[in-house]
């Protein structure tokens, strides 16, 4: 399923699991799909394609957000929930912590809006158990 | 140096030179040519295993006629033999030598097509293996090239639209916020219906006469008072 495709069969479906799923593509030099879940305008998930997975992204929180006395603390912390955590993963893009979940190229419509609302709710979770790390 | 390891280092070197150092060291081409490469390989030694296959079972089946030829032949000296005729069992058992010299030349071949097969299979199963490794390795590089990519259309897009990238917890903040908004106007809306359906019921209980009678009516005032002079 390449991008074009992801976001057309989105875009109709007007809900999911009682979520609505809003999405726009991001010009690049890859494309990417940034999707909104519901009311959880803030935290979106960035959506690519590549010869063998679909990666779902959700951006948490930046480098200078951590408090840096309990860094080491927090990303301890970080690693202990990966497991935890249904289907989704810890990260980090440059300086951006990021939550994420990766699926097979083969994957239903179902199953990749699945994955990006478990995604958006985990990172609701995530930053709710995190907070106290960030200033 | 293990890709893991390459893209480690690069990563420690500077998160956004990634890419560019995966590319310029023309990683993921070389990754693609040895797949190339790999595939041939495969391609070739799967080729030469149908062959050499082909001539282990006309071997093999060679092998199978020449024993049943000695066992037939042995039968036949067997029988000279009974009928006490020597001279046709002495040819006979000639005839059964050159046989044996024959079996024991196409076993001998057997054998060196069975290790053959061997070899190349061992050899397909290396190759395949190997196969995989290229490819595991090459979606790492191109994965982390993709999200290298991604993560600077994003960030373009984000300086573009001018968007303000808020803090996590500001996020949070609103998203709660907004959730309760929406739990609030559901708990009001649920209360409101209720409300609604109290006060129609009682509305009808009283034209029917059942319930507590209107306590701040006129007549129940007057009631109560006549009650208390008593």
């Amino acid at each position: 399923m390449n991008i074009e495709d992801l976001a057309v069969r989105i875009s109709d479906l007007s809900s999911f699991d009682g979520y609505q799923l809003e999405c726009q593509p991001i010009p690049g030099e890859i494309e990417v799909l940034q999707i909104t879940v519901g009311d959880f305008d803030e935290l979106p998930t960035y959506v690519s394609v590549t010869d063998t997975q679909i990666l779902c992204i959700t951006y948490l929180f930046t480098e200078d957000e951590v408090k840096p006395e309990s860094r080491s603390e927090m990303l301890e912390e970080m690693l202990e929930l990966n497991i935890p955590i249904p289907l989704s993963s810890f990260s980090k893009i440059g300086d951006r912590y990021v939550i994420f979940g990766a699926l097979s190229n083969t994957s239903g419509i179902e199953d990749i809006c699945g994955e990006i609302i478990t995604l958006t709710e985990n990172a609701v979770e995530s930053i709710t158990a995190l907070e106290d790390f960030l200033n | 140096m293990s890709v893991l390891k390459k893209i480690m280092t690069a990563v420690r070197g500077g998160a956004r030179e990634v890419g560019e150092l995966i590319v310029d060291s023309n990683g993921t081409r070389i990754f693609e040519q040895e797949i190339k490469d790999a595939e041939t390989h495969l391609r070739k030694a799967k080729q030469d295993l149908t062959d050499v296959m082909a001539k282990q079972m006309q071997a093999g089946r060679k092998v199978e006629s020449l024993k049943n030829e000695i066992a037939a032949h042995e039968g036949y000296a067997g029988q000279a033999l009974e009928q006490g005729n020597e001279e046709l069992a002495l040819e006979i058992a000639e005839k059964i030598a050159q046989l044996e010299v024959d079996l024991a030349e196409q076993e001998e071949v057997h054998k060196s097509f069975s290790d053959h097969v061997a070899r190349l299979k061992d050899l397909v199963k290396k190759t395949e293996r190997q196969l995989k490794d290229y490819e595991r390795q090459l979606s790492m590089v191109k994965t982390t090239e993709s999200v290298q990519k991604a993560s600077a259309a994003i960030t373009d897009n984000f300086a573009s639209s001018n968007s303000k990238i808020i803090s996590a917890k500001d996020s949070l903040e609103r998203i709660k916020e907004r959730q309760q908004n929406t739990f609030d106007r559901l708990a009001a809306a649920e209360q409101l219906e209720a409300e609604n359906s109290d006060k129609s019921l009682e509305d009808r209980m009283k034209a029917a006469g059942i319930g507590d009678a209107d306590e701040n009516s006129a007549n129940a005032v007057l009631d109560r008072l006549k009650a208390k002079q008593k």
